[in-house]
């Protein structure tokens, strides 16, 4: 009898609680990676959420409503990912979705948010997530295609053809291997060797021996994120290769140049942001404003130095947002229509422009070509 | 021939790591049959402290004792709350509770500190020794020597003062022990101190080579565990052998076969090991009366 009195007024309070809320706010839900394995890509994004929630709210909201955020932290595991989400959907009675730290609990939650027509915006790299396009399903970040691309475009230009790969065996390196691997002929470029390596390994120089002893290897390319990509640049330097060493997006951030040290990093290119060279942005860059507000913003509410990986929270926030403002309703399925109809938002990975046959909305324009020099990112286009 | 030799240091390099945590493996195996499973996160502390005690403003030594003797303490904790209150317990549950330890500070490190990657400098600078054409990093220097050192003590100790064979004593019949004089629970004590103190060296030693967040412990505690098994578990010169035969296992293999079986090919080895050798190489045969 006792538990029946408290589920019924546990149910009394969750309907009255609902009721009052629906009025006024607009729910913004939100399932991230910030502890666990991939806590360094949702740790930051989870921060930025929580900060421009509130910084909207102070200002006034979206005509006038404020956004309330219900933030779920995933841990990296796709089954909690999913329930979460569903939770979203069916408890929390969210109109939209962010999150998807990782390829992995991105695709949990998309099956949710597709099935139930809410519009869900991914801040993970993999490609299968937007191609082929799934009607409710957008994202930020550019996919690791177009940093192989990039990256290629960028070889051809210095006449290098011939190229060894080591490639991280978590999910990002693999998959951008296999995408490097896939797209290398469209840009005539030759892999001679190709080499792995697991996320915490303390020495890869058997793997870059062996690229060594290849005949004519022209460049190493690394796709990889985290400690992985910091080891083969220190490794490089230990061997003294006198060949270009190719870095990842996955890696761009202040911090990689920290751990693999300035005289390692000296030299590395890779694809990255405008968030990472914000000082070297001209003032008529389209981006400058919206790279700068954010780091501004970011540093003095966090006292830390922001990453990509927070910047592609910050551009799902700023297109959901936009979004509902012009879908000028909390109905989901006006949500998604205003969010395919973006053009041309400014976000800090790049600018985007959705339409229905693209939910990524950017080009290789939005990446710059970054190379370190004395300690610091440089731009190389 | 310089790409065998760059193998050869590679294996050793990594070898010496895994061998530092075997060597702390076992510590408190010998005083209480116990897989302490929460090793590598007192590697992973001695780390972490080292690397924001200095970042505080503290030098590098300074920084590095503070670690060692923070992460020992956390040793002796363990022991006290977990271990002694479960005394009488079937061994594969204090094992269980040094998994749950592990779990536990792994947690609270991501809440003291933080979640990012983080080193600090090498002892004695960055640039790599050339030998015969292969090179090798000095911070490898100190972490081979930094396993020899340790093992030499180890041995020492076992082997030499009234307190190791106490320990010894100890992890073979906790009753006759007791009976002969030797203070039980203190040698547990001393042991978790000791073998924490050795896990927390570990890291300041490895930190500038492997790097360090709140989430290393796991894989160096499974890597050291195989290299304490290949060796024979509670033997100090096979956690020394067996952890650079490992590192040098996988080194060759990512040289000459491929880099995508080299964690396998170390475990399949151990394996091989295991059927053939089920002690270990230094382990002793021994029978159990029933």
């Amino acid at each position: 009898m006792k538990a029946k009195t408290i589920h019924t007024t546990a149910l009394a309070t969750l309907i009255a609680l609902g009721a009052t809320a629906s009025q006024a706010e607009i729910r913004l839900g939100a399932s991230l990676s910030a502890t666990g394995p991939a806590a360094f890509l949702g740790d930051p994004q989870a921060k930025t959420l929580e900060m421009l929630v509130e910084k909207l709210n102070a200002n006034g909201g979206i005509n006038g409503e404020e956004i309330e955020l219900t933030l779920y932290d995933d841990g990296g595991d796709p089954n909690k990912a999913r329930t979460f989400a569903t939770r979203l959907v069916e408890d929390d009675e969210v109109v939209a979705i962010i999150g998807g730290s990782t390829t992995g609990t991105t695709m949990s939650i998309l099956s949710v948010a597709d099935d139930e027509g809410i519009p869900f915006i991914s801040l993970a790299g993999a490609i299968s997530i937007i191609d082929p396009v799934r009607v409710n399903v957008f994202k930020t970040p550019h996919t690791d295609r177009m940093a192989c691309e990039k990256i290629f475009a960028d070889m051809t230009a210095q006449g290098i053809t011939n190229i060894g790969m080591i490639s991280g065996t978590d999910g990002f390196g693999a998959s951008m291997q296999a995408q490097c691997k896939d797209v290398a002929g469209t840009y005539g470029i030759t892999v001679l060797a190709d080499e792995t390596y697991g996320p915490q390994d303390a020495d890869v120089t058997p793997q870059l021996t062996r690229i060594r002893n290849t005949e004519g290897v022209q460049a190493v390319l690394n796709p990889g994120f985290g400690q992985g990509p910091a080891i083969v640049t220190r490794n490089v330097a230990q061997l003294g290769f006198d060949i270009p060493l190719y870095g990842s997006h996955g890696v761009a951030s202040n911090a990689f140049i920290e751990l693999a040290g300035p005289e390692a990093a000296e030299g590395v290119r890779l694809p990255g942001t405008a968030l990472l060279i914000a000082d070297l942005l001209a003032e008529n860059d389209p981006q400058y404003a919206v790279v700068t507000s954010y780091i501004s913003s970011y540093k003095a509410k966090y006292d830390q130095d922001v990453s990509a990986f927070g910047g592609y929270a910050h551009d799902a926030f700023a297109l959901m947002t936009d979004a509902m403002a012009r879908a000028g309703s909390d109905d989901p399925s006006d949500i998604r229509d205003a969010l395919e109809a973006t053009s041309g938002l400014v976000g800090t990975t790049g600018i985007y422009t959705f339409s229905p046959e693209d939910h990524l909305g950017l080009d290789l324009s939005a990446f710059r070509m970054l190379e370190i020099k004395d300690g610091r990112w440089t731009s190389a286009d | 021939m310089d790409a065998l030799l760059q193998f050869i240091f590679s294996g050793l390099t990594v070898g010496a790591v895994y061998a530092l945590v075997a060597l702390g493996f076992t510590i408190i195996y010998n005083a209480s049959d116990v897989v302490n499973f929460a090793q590598g996160e007192f590697v992973m502390l001695g780390g972490m402290i080292t690397v924001f005690a200095f970042e505080a403003g503290l030098p590098l030594p300074l920084a590095a004792v503070i670690a060692v003797l923070v992460t020992a303490a956390i040793g002796v904790a363990l022991n006290k709350l977990a271990i002694e209150p479960a005394r009488g317990a079937p061994v594969v549950s204090l094992i269980i509770i040094t998994i749950g330890a592990s779990i536990l500070i792994r947690g609270a490190a991501q809440l003291v500190f933080d979640k990012q990657l983080h080193r600090f400098p090498s002892f004695s600078g960055d640039d790599p020794i050339a030998i015969f054409g292969a090179t090798i990093l000095p911070q490898s220097l100190w972490v081979i020597g930094g396993a020899i050192a340790v093992f030499v003590g180890l041995w020492l100790f076992f082997t030499h003062t009234l307190t190791g064979k106490a320990v010894l004593a100890t992890a073979n019949n906790r009753l006759a022990a007791q009976l002969v004089g030797i203070n039980t629970g203190w040698v547990m004590t001393l042991s978790f101190g000791l073998s924490a103190a050795i896990g927390a060296l570990a890291g300041v030693l490895v930190t500038p080579i492997t790097l360090v967040s709140y989430d290393v412990g796991v894989a160096l505690a499974l890597k050291g565990f195989a290299a304490a098994m290949l060796g024979g578990m509670g033997n100090p010169k096979g956690a020394l052998l067996g952890g650079l035969l490992l590192g040098l296992f996988e080194a060759l293999t990512a040289g000459y076969l491929s880099s995508q079986y080299k964690d396998a090919m170390a475990f399949i080895v151990i394996l091989g090991v295991l059927f053939v050798m089920p002690q270990g190489i230094f382990g002793k045969k021994t029978t159990e009366r029933v």
